[in-house]
């Protein structure tokens, strides 16, 4: 008798949200776009300096190419003012661009989520004084701080371990890398407001059931009920927020390489080389639509994904 | 509520004051000043202007220099733009980016609303999936790349709306429609959620049981819950619609208050930046709280005591 009994495999809210996940063909597709995307920015310019020799700062050596050409066999987006081919300069700045997003993120990820769940565990007067200090750096318009943040730590005053990170992460450890750097964390110095408030209302909800109740009569010690009982549970909304946050910051990114505070020649972003597009935007129109749409389809992807993900992982507040 | 209106107005002035405060506090921080630019002052005329600007005193008494000047609502002369107060510079360009960003959110409310509210009755229809995809390539294609392109196809090919510059109301239609694309995707996305919700409420149930016909239970029960989710995001958006009107500005050559700001900052042109900030951040304090009195009237749950 007892061998005849099956074995039922418990599923897991990891388990059970992945495959509601892959139900939704949209946030698949938009996967698969965001997965061919990292490979291409990855291997894509190497690629690209092997077939053809052109990378994203060559200009050519012969005068008559330095100029403008339209899309070609031998250049697939055209070329820009300078007559570089502009198809290494979007697999480039891809690389600055998803950069921008994931370190960015990551940093408004640890900052929101420490302030949101200390705000949320302590409560009282201190939550209250903590989120009237959130509500009040909302009102500061973050170009201002994010200005501020690029004067005083760059030029001579980099931290050393951004140089450091600038040149591990991306191999050529010169000057101008390391400002981008610095933009990429002065982005998630900004950008953390809203995920402490998600964070803190989950934790609201969570701090006055049992578990924590046993972990306080077991001593846990304040830190570790915040850090290792209540935020590992309210991590379904955090991860949904934080692949919404990916494509908001690629997008402030872009904005500022608009403004010209940005990614500085001869480094490029998405933003910043659409951003060079659009002066020329009535001649070489090709010179803003390759890295424009680019960029628009990557932000579409991760949008999808991030939607396809609050669906998966929060059944709950589900949309129908 | 009148009380609760007379208290909210209170912490709009504290509130005000540190944002201004701490705004001063970066420009301050941030290394160098406006007469650190590249055109190097004789000493003798940097000392003069250093002392008719009041920059030749400790910082405490600069502090409180400005802060009693905030208060009487004077922010003083621009640094930049000699002779011309702070006060003048904000109203000259503040109605050319009033009038597009408020052109522009009532189109984004007047697409959006429709959009979301017909997607969510007719939920996964074909026209819900086209609006919802809409919306999100809306949300995914940065305004600073859509102004150019409708520029090109409009302006530069059909020759059919001038590609920039103010005037007339077909000079206003390409940077309207910039603006207002993401905020539409927002709104339509907000909406359609917010309604699916509510019909799937007791008190819609509620109304069908008393008999009523679909048509009054959408209008008079369904879409008062329905757009609260709309309402909320009206106070960030408008927050938002600062920054999108730098890109439509500079996109359509126009002499709004966006891009004066961000220049005001590049050219650490201080008394602007901080006439500007104050100027704004009360006014998004206000916004903010006229939504939070709306909800009252649409949702008679809300009380405030």
């Amino acid at each position: 008798m007892s061998e005849n009994v099956e074995i039922i495999k418990g599923a897991s809210l990891w388990r059970d949200a992945w495959k509601r996940l892959l139900r939704n063909k949209l946030a698949v597709f938009g996967m698969i776009v965001i997965a061919v995307m990292v490979v291409a920015v990855i291997i894509g310019p190497a690629i690209i300096s092997w077939t053809t020799g052109y990378t994203y700062d060559s200009i050519p050596t012969d005068n008559d190419l330095v100029k403008a050409m339209a899309p070609s066999l031998k250049h697939l987006m055209g070329t820009d003012d300078a007559g570089r081919d502009i198809f290494a300069r979007v697999l480039q700045g891809g690389r600055i661009s998803l950069m921008v997003g994931i370190i960015s993120t990551t940093v408004s990820l640890v900052i929101g989520v420490s302030y949101g769940a200390t705000a949320g565990y302590l409560g009282g007067r201190i939550d209250n004084l903590m989120m009237r200090v959130v509500d009040i750096l909302y009102s500061i318009p973050y170009i201002l701080i994010v200005i501020v943040l690029l004067s005083v730590f760059g030029g001579p005053s980099t931290p050393e371990w951004i140089k450091w990170l600038s040149t591990t992460l991306g191999g050529a450890g010169n000057q101008g890398l390391s400002q981008i750097f610095l933009l990429f964390f002065a982005l998630g110095l900004v950008s953390w407001l809203t995920m402490a408030r998600v964070v803190r209302g989950q934790i609201l909800s969570l701090k006055n059931q049992e578990f924590v109740m046993a972990a306080k009569a077991t001593g846990v010690s304040t830190f570790g009920i915040i850090f290792r009982h209540l935020v590992p549970n309210a991590l379904g909304p955090v991860i949904v927020y934080a692949t919404l946050t990916v494509p908001s910051v690629m997008l402030t990114e872009a904005f500022l390489s608009f403004l010209g505070l940005g990614v500085q020649a001869p480094f490029a972003s998405w933003g910043s080389l659409a951003s060079d597009g659009i002066k020329n935007i009535a001649i070489f129109p090709w010179q803003l639509i390759f890295p424009g749409v680019t960029m628009a389809l990557t932000l579409f992807s991760l949008n999808f994904l991030g939607d396809g993900l609050r669906d998966a992982l929060d059944p709950q507040t589900r949309k129908f | 509520m009148l009380s609760f209106i007379i208290r909210r107005l209170l912490i709009i002035i504290p509130m005000a004051l540190i944002v201004v405060s701490l705004t001063w506090g970066l420009i301050r921080i941030a290394p160098g000043n406006f007469y650190s630019g590249e055109k190097k002052l004789p000493a003798a005329v940097e000392a003069n202007i250093r002392k008719k600007y009041g920059l030749d005193q400790p910082w405490y008494a600069q502090y409180g220099m400005m802060m009693s000047n905030i208060v009487r609502g004077d922010f003083g002369d621009s640094l930049k733009y000699q002779g011309q107060s702070v006060n003048e510079i904000i109203a000259r360009h503040l109605p050319y980016s009033a009038t597009i960003g408020i052109l522009a959110y009532l189109l984004a409310l007047l697409i959006g609303l429709n959009a979301g509210i017909i997607a969510a009755l007719k939920q996964n229809s074909s026209f819900d999936y086209g609006s919802m995809s809409l919306a999100m390539l809306g949300l995914s294609v940065p305004n600073f790349v859509l102004g150019p392109l409708f520029v090109l196809v409009f302006g530069f090919w059909f020759y059919l709306l001038p590609p920039a510059r103010w005037g007339g109301i077909s000079g206003l239609i390409l940077p309207v429609i910039t603006l207002s694309a993401v905020y539409a995707a927002y709104i339509a996305r907000l909406t359609r959620a917010g309604m699916l919700e509510v019909m799937r409420s007791d008190y819609i149930r509620t109304a069908r049981a008393k008999g009523l016909d679909e048509k009054t239970v959408l209008r008079r029960h369904a879409l008062r819950g329905g757009i609260i989710p709309v309402l909320s995001f009206t106070g960030p958006a408008l927050a938002g619609l600062l920054a999108g009107t730098v890109v439509v500005e500079r996109v359509f050559a126009l002499p709004g208050l966006g891009n004066i700001f961000i220049q005001s900052v590049l050219n650490r042109d201080e008394t602007l930046t901080l006439g500007i900030v104050a100027f704004l951040s009360i006014l998004i304090m206000l916004f903010n709280l006229a939504v939070d009195v709306s909800y009252k009237f649409l949702d008679p749950r809300i009380r405030y005591e």
